[in-house]
């Protein structure tokens, strides 16, 4: 069952599974970690549409079972938490985005077996932005945005 | 010496595991400031969340998550006692994995 679906996954990789083959053989990974390939278009996307495009979603409706827990505003962007909770069932995925960071895509979240749709993790912030949550539930593509106003830019040098 | 802390707690049917990841978590886009050349892109990558066999949550990240970064995810179907392990690799080819008992 599990390395039916892990070949599964495996396989969908088509372009990428060569190279992550070679890598697992090499022992640079366990068999666990080869879930899917690191999805380099939608992380290098610079715009909010080609990220969604990238990674396969469409626009998704708003939803206010979407619980986006961010500061009003981060006086340093280098370090801004980000806390998503959502009120679904059958959540398969959960995106976090800013809109006006260079590379807006910072983290994608998968639920496996028994997975709780939460995530939180701290994510740099360039200027003030909208941070979005897209939600992958049931084959539909779900949303919810909060604008979070920075004082000084976590992303330059 | 490992790289990452992990923390496992079970509430209500819930585990909620934090792990805080030593990591430089550079963009690639910014410069040394000394030197005016740019500093290579070295960030995590990918993250898993196991236990008892089953990946429970994974995560892929840009170098857009803070430095030393923290990941909070939870899940249902661990109990106290049980292992949960944490694994990362990064863009250069780095990785480490660490795990903790479910609290």
């Amino acid at each position: 069952m599990q390395t039916d679906t892990k070949r599964r996954v495996f396989l969908k990789g088509s372009v990428a599974s060569g190279a992550v083959a070679a890598a697992v053989g090499a022992g640079l990974l366990t068999p666990q970690m080869v879930l899917a390939e690191w999805n380099k278009a939608a992380f290098e996307s610079k715009t909010v549409e080609d990220v969604v495009k990238n990674l396969g979603l469409d626009g998704g409706e708003e939803s206010a079972d979407i619980n986006i827990k961010a500061p009003d505003i981060a006086e340093n962007g280098a370090v801004v938490p980000v806390t998503v909770d959502v009120g679904m069932d059958g959540v398969e995925s959960i995106a976090f985005i800013v809109k006006e960071n260079p590379s807006p895509l910072v983290a994608t979240f998968t639920m496996g077996e028994g997975g709780v749709p939460f995530a939180r993790t701290n994510i740099k912030m360039g200027k003030t932005s909208d941070v979005i949550a897209m939600v992958t539930a049931g084959g539909k593509t779900y949303m919810a945005k909060k604008e979070v106003k920075v004082t000084i830019g976590g992303c330059g040098g | 010496m490992s790289s990452m802390k992990v923390k496992a707690k079970e509430k209500d049917g819930i585990v909620e595991v934090k792990a805080l990841i030593k990591h430089p978590m550079e963009t690639g886009q910014r410069k040394d400031k000394k030197t005016g050349k740019p500093i290579p892109a070295h960030f995590v990558q990918q993250i898993t969340v196991e236990q008892g066999g089953k990946t429970r949550v994974s995560a892929d990240w840009s170098g857009g998550v803070s430095k030393n970064p923290l990941i909070f995810v939870k899940f249902k179907g661990g109990a106290k006692g049980d292992m949960v392990k944490v694994a990362w690799t990064d863009n250069q080819g780095g990785s480490d994995t660490a795990e903790a008992e479910i609290k």
